[in-house]
C-alpha cells in the first residue's frame, strides 16, 4: 500500500489508518497467543492467568519451578529423549530419499511426472487421522505397530513432501549448463553432483530437512496410533497433559518449543535469502 | 533434427550409428536415470504410506470373520429363505453347533459377536451366552429347541436373517453404517432417528470447516494485501509474524488457546477487569464450537495468507494506478481491477485451508468439547475405544474421497508443483 498522498481526502485518510488498524489487530491475533504463554510459564502457582503479583512485576511472583519440573520429571525427560531419538532419524531418511527423487523429478524427460508427484505429495494432503488410521491397521499387520522403526518410517513418509517441494523449488532455478560444463571438464556424474550441484541446492535441502524435522518433532496424531508407550514423544506427552489435567509444566515446554521454532524459522529465512542470492534471483 | 530427412541418407553419430537412433537411446537412458533416482522414494512411499491407505480401503469392506468363523452354517443357510418368517431347519442348527464348538475352542466367537453386534444389537451377548453352553448340548436331541432354550433369539428368524445377510466375505455394512443406514430385511434402510449420528457429524465438519475457511479469508486477505503492497524490507519483517505461528508446534498453539479461552483464563479476566462482563457471567469460549473455530482459524491462518501473498505479489501496482488515473475511485479500482486478479490466490488459500480443516483431529479434540468435534474425532474413537475398525475405515474412506476431490481441484487450479512453503 503506497504511502498516503498529501492530497488525500479525510475519508481516504480514515480508510488508510482504519485498514492499518485492522492489520495490526490481525497480527496481534496471530502472535499474541504465542507471546502470552511466555510470562505465564514463569507463574509458580498452578493457575493459567496472571496473578496480581505478576502484573505488579514483583520478582518473587515469577519462578522457574515449571522449568525445573520439566528438566527433572522422568515423564517429560523420557518424552524429550524419544522425540530426539525419532525426529533426526526420520529427517535423515526423508532428506536423503527426497533429495534424490527431487533431482530425478527435475530432469527434462520424466515419464508419469504428474502422477509420481501426486503420490509423493499425498502424505501432506491426506488428513493425518486417515494416515494414522491406515498406518495403524497396516503396521499392526506387519508387526511394526508400537515399534521405534514403525514411528520413524511413518514420520519419514510425512516429511517427504516438504523435502520434495523445497528441493524442486531450488532446482527450478538451477542452471543446467553448470553440470554440462563439469561433465565436459571430465567429472563423472557423482563428482559433478557433490562438487557442483550439491553446494548450490544445499540451502533448499537444508530447509526441506528443517521442515521434515519440525513435522516429525511436532507430530502427534500418527505417533499416537503407530507408537506405543515406549515411543511417547514430547507432543504426545503434551497432548495427554492437555486432555487430562493441564499442568503448568506444559507452558514451560511450550515456551521452549516457541524458542526452538524461532531458531528454525531464522535459519530457514537466512537460507532462503542466501539461496536466492546465490542463484542470482534477488528478492523481488 | 528436422533437416535429417532432407539430406540423402541418415546423419550418423560419432560411433557410426544413425543419429536418430543414437538420440533416442540417449533419451531412453535419461528417462531411465531419472526413474532410478525416483524409484527408492517411490517404493518407500508406496510401502510406508500408500499400502496403509490401501489396507484401510480393504478393511472398510472386509467381512471375512463371518464366513471364516461359521463356514458350515453359512453354507447350510444357503437353502434357507430369509423371507419365510420361519427359523431354519435342524440341518442349520447342527452346522451352527459344530461351528460354535470350533469357534469356542479358538476363542473366536466373541469377536464374531462384536462384529455382528454392529448390525443387530444383542448378538454379542447371544453368542457369548451360547458359547458358554454349547459344549453341554446333546448332539442327538432337538437342536433347535436346545438353542432356543439357551437364548430365545435363536428362534427368531431376524437373527438368522442378519447372519445370512452378512455371510459374504465382503460387505457394504460399514459404509451403510457410516451414512446412518443399514442393510435391513427389505434392503437398504435408514437407521432409527436416535441412532443417526454420522451424517450429522459430516455436516458439522463441513459447516465448521467452511466457517473457519471464511474466517481465515476475511482476516487473511487484508494482511496479505498489506504485505504485498508494502516495500519488500518492511513486508519481510512483518512476514515473520505470519511465519512464526506457522513454525510453532500445533500443540503449543492449542495449549495457548486453552489457557486464553478458559473461564478463569486471560481473556475472561481482562473482560471482567474492564467491566464488559460480570464476574459470574464469564463467557464459555472453550469446549464448544467457539473454541474450535477460534483456535483453528488461528492455526490455519498462515495457510491462507501465504498463497494469497504469493499471488498478490505478482499483481503489478501500476494497474491500480492506471485505474485511478482513468477516474476510478479507490473502491472501484480495488474491486474491478485488483480483486479479480487475486482470485487465484483466494481459490488456492481457501481450498488449502478447507482441506486441512476438514481432517483436523488434535485441536477439536482438545478445545472442541462435545459440540465442536469433527468426524476425525469419531474415527479416532472407533479405532482406539470402540474397536469398530471397519466403521473407522469406512468413515476414513469417505473423508479421504472428499479430500481427494478437493486435492484434484487444487491441482487443477494451482498446480501441485506451485505449492510454496514460506
Amino acid at each position: 500500500m503506497a504511502a498516503l498522498p498529501p492530497y488525500a481526502s479525510t475519508g481516504q485518510k480514515a480508510w488508510y489508518w482504519g485498514f492499518r488498524l485492522i492489520c495490526v489487530l490481525v497480527f496481534f491475533f496471530l502472535i499474541f497467543p504465542l507471546l502470552v504463554i511466555v510470562p505465564l510459564s514463569f507463574n509458580p502457582l498452578p493457575y493459567f492467568t496472571f496473578t496480581p503479583g505478576m502484573l505488579a512485576l514483583e520478582a518473587d511472583a515469577y519462578s522457574m519451578v515449571n522449568y525445573n519440573d520439566f528438566f527433572t520429571n522422568i515423564d517429560w525427560q523420557n518424552a524429550l529423549y524419544n522425540s530426539v531419538r525419532i525426529a533426526p532419524v526420520a529427517t535423515i531418511l526423508s532428506v536423503s530419499l527426497g533429495t534424490l527423487a527431487a533431482i530425478g523429478l527435475s530432469q527434462s524427460h520424466v515419464p508419469f511426472r504428474g502422477a509420481i508427484m501426486a503420490v509423493l505429495i499425498s502424505p501432506m494432503i491426506v488428513p493425518l487421522i486417515i494416515s494414522a488410521a491406515g498406518m495403524y491397521f497396516f503396521y499392526s499387520r506387519i508387526g511394526l505397530q508400537g515399534t521405534y522403526v514403525g514411528v520413524v518410517l511413518a514420520h519419514a513418509a510425512l516429511g517427504i513432501p516438504f523435502v520434495i517441494i523445497t528441493v524442486t523449488a531450488t532446482l527450478v532455478g538451477f542452471d543446467r549448463s553448470l553440470t554440462r560444463a563439469a561433465a565436459n571438464l571430465g567429472a563423472n556424474p557423482v563428482r559433478t553432483f557433490f562438487k557442483v550441484q550439491a553446494p548450490l541446492i544445499l540451502p533448499g535441502v537444508i530447509s526441506g530437512g528443517l521442515f521434515a524435522f519440525i513435522t516429525s518433532f511436532d507430530e502427534v496424531v500418527v505417533v499416537l496410533f503407530v507408537g506405543s508407550a515406549g515411543q511417547k514423544t514430547l507432543p504426545w506427552q503434551m497432548f495427554t497433559g492437555l486432555r487430562e489435567q493441564i499442568s503448568p509444566t506444559i507452558l514451560a515446554v511450550a515456551t521452549i518449543l516457541v524458542v526452538i521454532s524461532i531458531c528454525l524459522l531464522t535459519t530457514v529465512e537466512l537460507l532462503r535469502r542466501r539461496s536466492e542470492r546465490l542463484r542470482g534471483m534477488s528478492a523481488q | 533434427m528436422a533437416n535429417g530427412d532432407s539430406v540423402s541418407g541418415p546423419i550418423l553419430a560419432a560411433d557410426g550409428r544413425p543419429l536418430r537412433q543414437s538420440l533416442a537411446r540417449a533419451l531412453r537412458l535419461q528417462k531411465l536415470r531419472a526413474l532410478m533416482l525416483i524409484a527408492p522414494l517411490l517404493i518407500f512411499i508406496l510401502v510406508t504410506f500408500a499400502a496403509p491407505i490401501a489396507d484401510m480401503l480393504f478393511r472398510s469392506v472386509e467381512n471375512a470373520i463371518v464366513p471364516n468363523t461359521l463356514p458350515l452354517t453359512v453354507a447350510a443357510l444357503e437353502d434357507w429363505d430369509d423371507a419365510s418368517g420361519q427359523p431354519p431347519g435342524e440341518k442349520v442348527f447342527a452346522a451352527l453347533r459344530q461351528d460354535l464348538l470350533a469357534a469356542v475352542a479358538a476363542k473366536a466367537h466373541t469377536k464374531l459377536g462384536s462384529r455382528l453386534n454392529y448390525e443387530q444389537t444383542g448378538v454379542a451377548s447371544l453368542l457369548r451366552k451360547t458359547g458358554r453352553r454349547v459344549k453341554r448340548m446333546e448332539e442327538d436331541g432337538d437342536l433347535a429347541a436346545q438353542f432356543a432354550k439357551i437364548h430365545k433369539s435363536w428362534a427368531d428368524p431376524e437373527t438368522w436373517a442378519t447372519i445370512k445377510r452378512f455371510s459374504s466375505a465382503y460387505t457394504s455394512g460399514y459404509f451403510l453404517n457410516a451414512v446412518d443406514a443399514k442393510l435391513g430385511a427389505t434392503g437398504i434402510e435408514a437407521r432409527p432417528e436416535n441412532e443417526r449420528i454420522y451424517i450429522f457429524l459430516f455436516e458439522r465438519t463441513l459447516l465448521l470447516s467452511v466457517v473457519i475457511t471464511v474466517a481465515c479469508l476475511l482476516i487473511g486477505y487484508p494482511v496479505a494485501f498489506l504485505l504485498a503492497t508494502l516495500p519488500m524490507r518492511t513486508s519481510n519483517m512483518l512476514m515473520i509474524l505470519v511465519l512464526l505461528p506457522f513454525w510453532t508446534s500445533l500443540l503449543v498453539r492449542t495449549s495457548a488457546w486453552k489457557v486464553l479461552l478458559q473461564q478463569q483464563g486471560v481473556i475472561n479476566d481482562t473482560l471482567v477487569f474492564i467491566g464488559l462482563v460480570a464476574d459470574d457471567g464469564r463467557l464459555a469460549m472453550i469446549n464448544n464450537q467457539t473454541g474450535t473455530i477460534i483456535a483453528m482459524t488461528h492455526i490455519l491462518l498462515p495457510f491462507m495468507i501465504l498463497p494469497l501473498y504469493s499471488v498478490m505479489r505478482t499483481i503489478p501496482p501500476s494497474y491500480m494506478r492506471a485505474a485511478k488515473s482513468l477516474g476510478a475511485t479507490d473502491w472501484t479500482a480495488f474491486w474491478r481491477v485488483y480483486f479479480p486478479q487475486s482470485v487465484p490466490g483466494i481459490g488456492a488459500g481457501s481450498i488449502l485451508v478447507f482441506i486441512l480443516a476438514i481432517g483436523y483431529y488434535i485441536t477439536p479434540e482438545l478445545v472442541g468439547g462435545t459440540s465442536g468435534t469433527f468426524i476425525s474425532n469419531r474415527i479416532a474413537y472407533h479405532i482406539s475405544s470402540s474397536l469398530n475398525w471397519g466403521l473407522a475405515a469406512a468413515l476414513g474412506v469417505i473423508l479421504l474421497v472428499v479430500v481427494l476431490v478437493l486435492y484434484w481441484l487444487y491441482d487443477r487450479i494451482v498446480g501441485i508443483d506451485n505449492v510454496k512453503l514460506g
